[in-house]
């Protein structure tokens, strides 16, 4: 209700002083505290993935190698890849901000399953700590692909407890998207329509669809390379007259339509946070919402794109080809719609919306890279070369994370009822831009001119790219500690941010700063539309430009 | 905590929870359609590359056992499908002995199964280092046709032992949900209002009897004309 | 939504033709029909299953969003298997490696 922050207080009671005590956090259903528990248990292995990255990019700092030996090496970007992927981008924006938000975004009490939701936290847990013993038993080295037959009958590495992690934690992911999508069906606020829900929910929807159909067959596929490890069954082994392309089918059926787990969600974040700083309803609405589920429709028919040059048929390998190149036109409507909703907005360039922005340019980078690898000529030169790497670390770390962590500031106030410090937020996500794109930006390079992947050691022509990139690396770094401790400083010592700081359109900005535990006193009844800045008084906004003045943002839209 | 029959905190009324817990389990169904899915997908291709393997493989199975299994499975699904009739209209007694004969039925499943596994483990039919394809049913033309026998057949029991093994272990968890389900039916906790634990347990019942449908025709019914 | 009670008898018939056609796909295995034995199994099978998923599980009478939700299930696994197939069943065509 309050625009101006410095005047709000916290509420006396809500979510986090509800309840005192670690029985209270440990044996909580509450979907806001779960939220939390992720928070921390995803920052962890954020942190530890990092570690792993940092040790790569040492070592890679001259042509021989500097830290570790060959075989050290494989088990390092191993390492980094499991727990990066699966420990962290994976349950990142679903399992703390989607678990947080979605049921205060429907109006609803919590989710549908509470106590399944505290399970999956459980179940992560258990997953994490597999993968934990496996770091400590000396690592894997296969790569985290895990491609048979190395993984599952040559490798000496502890490969057995870490796809035993895997296989636990991929049902936290399965609970966490049953959980989203019964409630998403069933647990809306009256009023509130499928077409008046936020993007952010639209997005979640559609990666909870994925989370549930795919995470299965990645779990069924570990657990076969895991038995053939043990009791050397043969469906991967060739000498045994099994087919090692097989375990890339299904590995992959799965993998490929995980990057999109990784990737909506942050678009989801950024459909909220662009209509926010632009003042402004959300460009063609209707077409962001289809186009979150054509992503995941589209994003599990293309995954044999991974196997191009493993001997696959050609003619499948045209077929997934062609389709790869349309999964990107969903992507292409979202770029397009966010450009449409900054066009002729009124736009502050508060930290969230550097990260939307910063999000919105790195993304389009990275996908159109992407469209590179799609090309069945172009793949067969840059396949598992740094071209590749580039290209998902763009998406990954300068599109999912940078939405993660723009969302993160987004909804700070509303999490901890206070304001991080904006100045140095600004500075830093800055220095996370700049890190980024040092650390990154000559991997394309180096992958185009023949870099190969995967490799301790690089011909010396390589050296001063490598170089650039380890230094972008440490300036990332810093972009990434100082979120962690201001943001930790701000939950105590922050300015009280009160109901609606920014001010934000979406229902979960009517509760309370922290909200209480129940979300809201009385069951809301929703009668707006989403994004609507134009005919929503109790936002207290400087009227419209004159020539929006009076229009339903429907018609606004034609205008443009 | 609350007691069995009252509305959980997050739910507006009755019926939303009932729906609720009705789509939940559905979606857990299609992850489990997902999950046996991988393995009928090794099976489909395993199957085109080595049909002699898979066909001869096939015939070491007994497949009258097979066949009274499914018919019990079948059965045991018309109990289960009774017991929710009987939970919905109040009939606390035949709930609880269409619950019993589900039950049983599960269980004569699963002694069948053993049955059968021990019988492979006789016959060095369990994948492994004792794995050999019994030699007396080797013809000269077929070992002119699928000189790589063993290895193949291999994968076929690997295959068998791996679908029809999840397949028992989902049974075992079934048999578990019943044994719960009778010990709050013996408590009166089932009425027409509330019995959705009965419903959803009734679907999981269902499916797993669906996943044995497929199981049965193309493990056992490869190569039964000669 | 309110419940839909399935009467006693639907789930009688339903049975019987369940075990009958499993007797059907028993003795049809016996015949040599070629290629057609497998599609003559799996006929029977889906049969079967859509039997079994409309009345014992009352897909029939469910929600359109349920009914969604089962027919997602189905046809994600028709994805799995067809596009996978796809690479296998024209790798031959090509006489040298991709």
């Amino acid at each position: 209700m309050s625009t101006t922050p410095a005047a709000a207080t916290l509420p006396r009671e809500h979510y986090l002083n509800a309840q005192y005590g670690v029985r209270s956090w440990l044996l909580t259903t509450d979907h806001k505290r779960i939220a939390l528990l992720y928070l921390a248990s995803i920052t962890l292995f954020f942190f530890l993935g990092g570690a792993f990255a940092v040790m790569i990019r040492i070592h890679l700092l001259t042509p021989q190698g500097y830290l570790v030996s060959p075989e050290t090496y494989n088990k390092l970007f191993t390492m980094h890849g499991v727990i990066m992927i699966f420990f962290f981008l994976i349950p990142s924006i679903p399992a703390v901000l989607g678990n947080f938000l979605i049921p205060l975004m429907i109006g609803a009490k919590d989710l549908a399953f509470p106590r399944i939701n505290l399970l999956s936290w459980y179940v992560y847990v258990a997953g994490a700590s597999f993968t934990l013993y496996a770091v400590v038993m000396g690592g894997v080295d296969t790569g985290w692909t895990f491609y048979t037959p190395y993984s599952s009958l040559y490798s000496n590495s502890a490969v057995a407890p870490t796809v035993i992690g895997i296989f636990i934690t991929g049902f936290s992911s399965i609970l966490t998207g049953l959980n989203f999508i019964v409630t998403i069906h069933t647990m809306r606020a009256p009023g509130l329509s499928w077409f008046r829900l936020p993007l952010f929910v639209w997005t979640h929807y559609a990666t909870s669809i994925i989370m549930v159909l795919g995470t299965p067959v990645v779990a069924i596929t570990v657990l076969l390379a895991g038995l053939e490890r043990l009791f050397h069954l043969g469906f991967f082994n060739p000498a045994l007259g099994g087919d090692p392309i097989l375990f890339q089918h299904l590995f992959w059926f799965y993998s490929h339509p995980a990057v999109y787990i990784m990737v909506l969600p942050a678009m989801g974040v950024v459909s909220e946070l662009v209509p926010t700083f632009a003042r402004k309803p959300l460009f063609g609405y209707h077409f962001v919402a289809a186009a979150s589920l054509a992503i995941a429709v589209i994003g599990f028919l293309v995954w044999a794109h991974h196997l191009f040059v493993t001997g696959m048929s050609v003619y499948a390998a045209m077929a997934f080809s062609i389709l790869s190149y349309l999964v990107a036109i969903p992507s292409a409507v979202k770029v397009f719609n966010w450009m449409g909703t900054l066009y002729k907005g009124s736009i502050s360039y508060q930290t969230p919306m550097l990260y939307a922005l910063g999000f919105i340019g790195l993304f389009v980078i990275g996908g159109m890279t992407g469209l590179f690898l799609a090309s069945l000529g172009v793949d067969v030169h840059v396949h598992d070369t740094y071209f590749v790497i580039a290209h998902f670390h763009y998406i990954m770390v300068g599109g999912a994370v940078m939405g993660y962590l723009g969302g993160l500031h987004f909804w700070w106030p509303k999490i901890s009822g206070r304001m991080y410090p904006e100045g140095l937020a600004k500075v830093s996500a800055i220095i996370l831009f700049v890190g980024f794109n040092l650390t990154f930006f000559p991997q394309f390079i180096l992958g185009y001119l023949g870099m190969p992947r995967r490799y301790h050691s690089y011909p010396p022509e390589f050296q001063v790219l490598n170089v650039l990139s380890t230094a972008g690396a440490s300036i990332l770094g810093i972009g990434y500690l100082l979120p962690m401790l201001y943001l930790m400083w701000s939950a105590r010592y922050g300015k009280a941010a009160g109901r609606n700081p920014w001010p934000a359109t979406g229902l979960e900005w009517q509760a309370d700063s922290p909200p209480i535990t129940e979300n809201f006193e009385k069951t809301p009844v929703v009668t707006w539309e989403p994004y609507d800045f134009y005919h929503r008084p109790d936002l207290k906004l400087a009227p419209p430009p004159p020539e929006f003045r009076g229009l339903r943002p429907a018609e606004h839209a034609e205008h443009d | 905590m609350h007691r069995t029959g009252e509305l959980y905190g997050q739910f507006q009324n009755l019926d939303q929870q009932r729906e609720t817990a009705s789509l939940g389990m559905w979606v857990f169904l299609i992850t489990e359609v997902m999950f046996f899915g991988g393995l009928f997908l090794t099976y489909t291709i395993n199957r085109s590359l080595y049909p002699v393997a898979f066909a001869e493989s096939s015939r070491e199975l007994d497949v009258r056992l097979g066949a009274v299994n499914t018919a019990v499975l079948i059965v045991s699904s018309l109990t289960m499908a009774l017991a929710v009739w009987a939970s919905q209209t109040g009939k606390r007694k035949q709930l609880i002995a269409f619950l019993l004969a589900t039950l049983a039925l599960g269980s004569v499943f699963l002694a069948i199964k053993s049955v059968e596994y021990a019988d492979k483990f006789h016959h060095h039919l369990i994948p492994g280092h004792n794995f050999h394809f019994p030699d007396s049913n080797i013809t000269p033309v077929l070992a002119r046709q699928e000189p790589n026998l063993n290895a193949h057949s291999q994968l076929f029991f690997s295959l068998y032992f791996g679908m029809t093994g999840l397949h028992a272990l989902h049974m075992v968890v079934g048999v578990g949900l019943l044994l719960f389900l009778l010990r709050q039916a013996l408590r009166g906790r089932y009425t027409p209002q509330y019995h959705s634990p009965v419903e959803i347990c009734g679907l999981y019942w269902h499916f797993v009897d669906i996943v044995w449908i497929y199981l049965f025709p193309l493990l056992y019914l490869i190569d039964r004309h000669r | 939504m309110p419940e839909h009670i399935v009467s006693k008898k639907v789930y009688y018939a339903i049975c019987a033709t369940l075990l009958l056609m499993t007797g059907a796909t028993y003795w049809a295995a016996t015949r040599d029909l070629g290629k057609f034995n497998i599609v003559v199994a799996l006929a029977i099978a889906t049969f079967k299953a859509t039997l079994v998923v409309l009345f014992f599980m009352h897909a029939r009478y469910s929600p359109r969003r349920t009914q969604l939700v089962i027919i997602s299930g189905i046809v994600w696994l028709a994805i799995l298997l067809a596009l996978t197939l796809t690479d296998y069943l024209t790798r031959a065509w090509l006489p040298i490696s991709g």
